[in-house]
């Protein structure tokens, strides 16, 4: 076939229209999805584990005794560990326990390393993992400066506790982590932790839109990221 | 012609060996018969036609696997206008198929052609429960878990654990 000149450079001037018009559109009525965790709420309920075991019970997540092997998507660890650089040896938030998750980072370190693209960002945001791909190499472990990735060791069918038929479990050897609940969101329903949340400390929302509950709740809020040097902009807002 | 018993019976041995086979058929009890995949009771169109299911029912699990996973879309219109839910165990195996055993199974065993879709997608009846919790690793419901390549095998360094 031959193309005239006149025709390739219309169409190439028509290609570039419609990718910038996407991107606006994009940016306009786009999603970002994020979370804000309110320590001060947290605190209020010391032995509260009920957001992890939601997160158990809807992803289908082993409870394994041996720390070595354990998988997590969301835990409690405490503020001085969380942010180690961020809270000074005087503060009363020390000892205060934070929870930790993925951060889906806006510039995903997990995503650049994997050599398979099984780990990869969506357009919302979310920082997802399909494992049908991944071949438990852990790069991405080590890469995720958060260690909020998880190897299974073994197969984690044997310790999963009432298993949930809405969601896959994982075989032995792939790496999974936090999914922000993609499988809920589809579906219209916020993150399981979120919803079960007795204090309502972990507020969810769409960052991409300033009217949102969780932009006003930032807007008026003192509010620190974990490691924000590294340039990774976590979407996990803490609210001191 | 002294060595007549020797010549009939190094004949006789090696007939048997060249019939191994045949014998083996025979003693295992090995027959003609198809795989005969148990059909659903309840429905009568699959998603898509069905010999493009025969043929290709593999790629239209992958397709849905990429929609899911990379698009984010669950939403699967069939050539007859009709919705489904792109689900491996809540649509095909609940609302039709049933339990893998009777119908996936079947096919894949006869041809020896082995899945890793169950190491992760659940059967349509539930996980049973476990309730190991320390110890030597031993219960039976493992048996239908874990990859494939490994199922039946003892897990590397298990008796080290539990001597520990």
């Amino acid at each position: 076939m031959k193309i005239s000149r006149k025709d390739f450079l219309r169409v190439s001037g028509l290609s570039c229209f419609s990718l910038a018009f996407r991107k606006l559109a994009g940016a306009v009525t786009g999603t970002r999805w994020g979370m804000a965790i309110d320590t001060a709420k947290c605190l209020t309920k010391p032995d509260c584990t009920k957001c992890i075991t939601a997160c158990n019970q809807a992803h289908n997540i082993p409870v394994i005794p041996d720390p070595r092997h354990q998988v997590r998507w969301i835990w409690k660890e405490p503020f001085a560990h969380a942010f180690r650089e961020q809270i000074d040896e005087f503060s009363a938030l020390r000892a205060a326990p934070a929870m930790v998750l993925c951060n889906h980072c806006d510039d995903p370190p997990c995503v650049r390393v994997c050599p398979t693209q099984a780990t990869f960002k969506r357009d919302d945001g979310i920082v997802a993992m399909d494992y049908h791909r991944c071949i438990g190499c852990r790069y991405c472990m080590a890469a995720c400066p958060y260690g909020s990735r998880s190897f299974n060791w073994e197969d984690p069918r044997p310790y999963i506790h009432q298993a949930t038929q809405d969601f896959p479990t994982r075989t032995k050897g792939v790496v999974e982590k936090c999914n922000f609940c993609s499988e809920r969101l589809a579906v219209g329903k916020p993150p399981a932790c979120v919803e079960i949340c007795p204090e309502k400390a972990l507020v969810f929302g769409n960052l991409a839109n300033p009217q949102s509950e969780i932009r006003q709740l930032l807007a008026s809020r003192r509010h620190m990221r974990r490691k924000p040097e590294l340039g990774t902009r976590p979407q996990v807002f803490y609210i001191v | 012609m002294r060595d007549r018993p020797v010549i009939y019976s190094g004949l006789l041995i090696f007939v048997a060996f060249l019939t191994l086979p045949v014998w083996h058929n025979l003693f295992a009890r090995v027959t003609a018969k198809g795989p005969a995949p148990v059909l659903p009771a309840v429905q009568k169109q699959c998603v898509a036609p069905l010999a493009y299911m025969k043929s290709s029912h593999m790629n239209l699990l992958f397709q849905w696997r990429d929609q899911v996973v990379r698009q984010g879309s669950r939403d699967f219109t069939a050539f007859d206008g009709r919705h489904y839910t792109m689900s491996l165990t809540k649509t095909c195996l609940n609302q039709c198929h049933g339990a893998k055993a009777d119908f996936c199974d079947r096919c894949h065993n006869y041809t020896a052609v082995s899945l890793p879709c169950w190491d992760c997608h659940q059967d349509s009846k539930p996980l049973l429960r476990n309730t190991r919790k320390t110890g030597p690793p031993a219960p039976l419901d493992i048996a239908g878990s874990g990859p494939s390549w490994r199922r039946g095998q003892t897990r590397p360094f298990a008796l080290l654990r539990s001597a520990r």
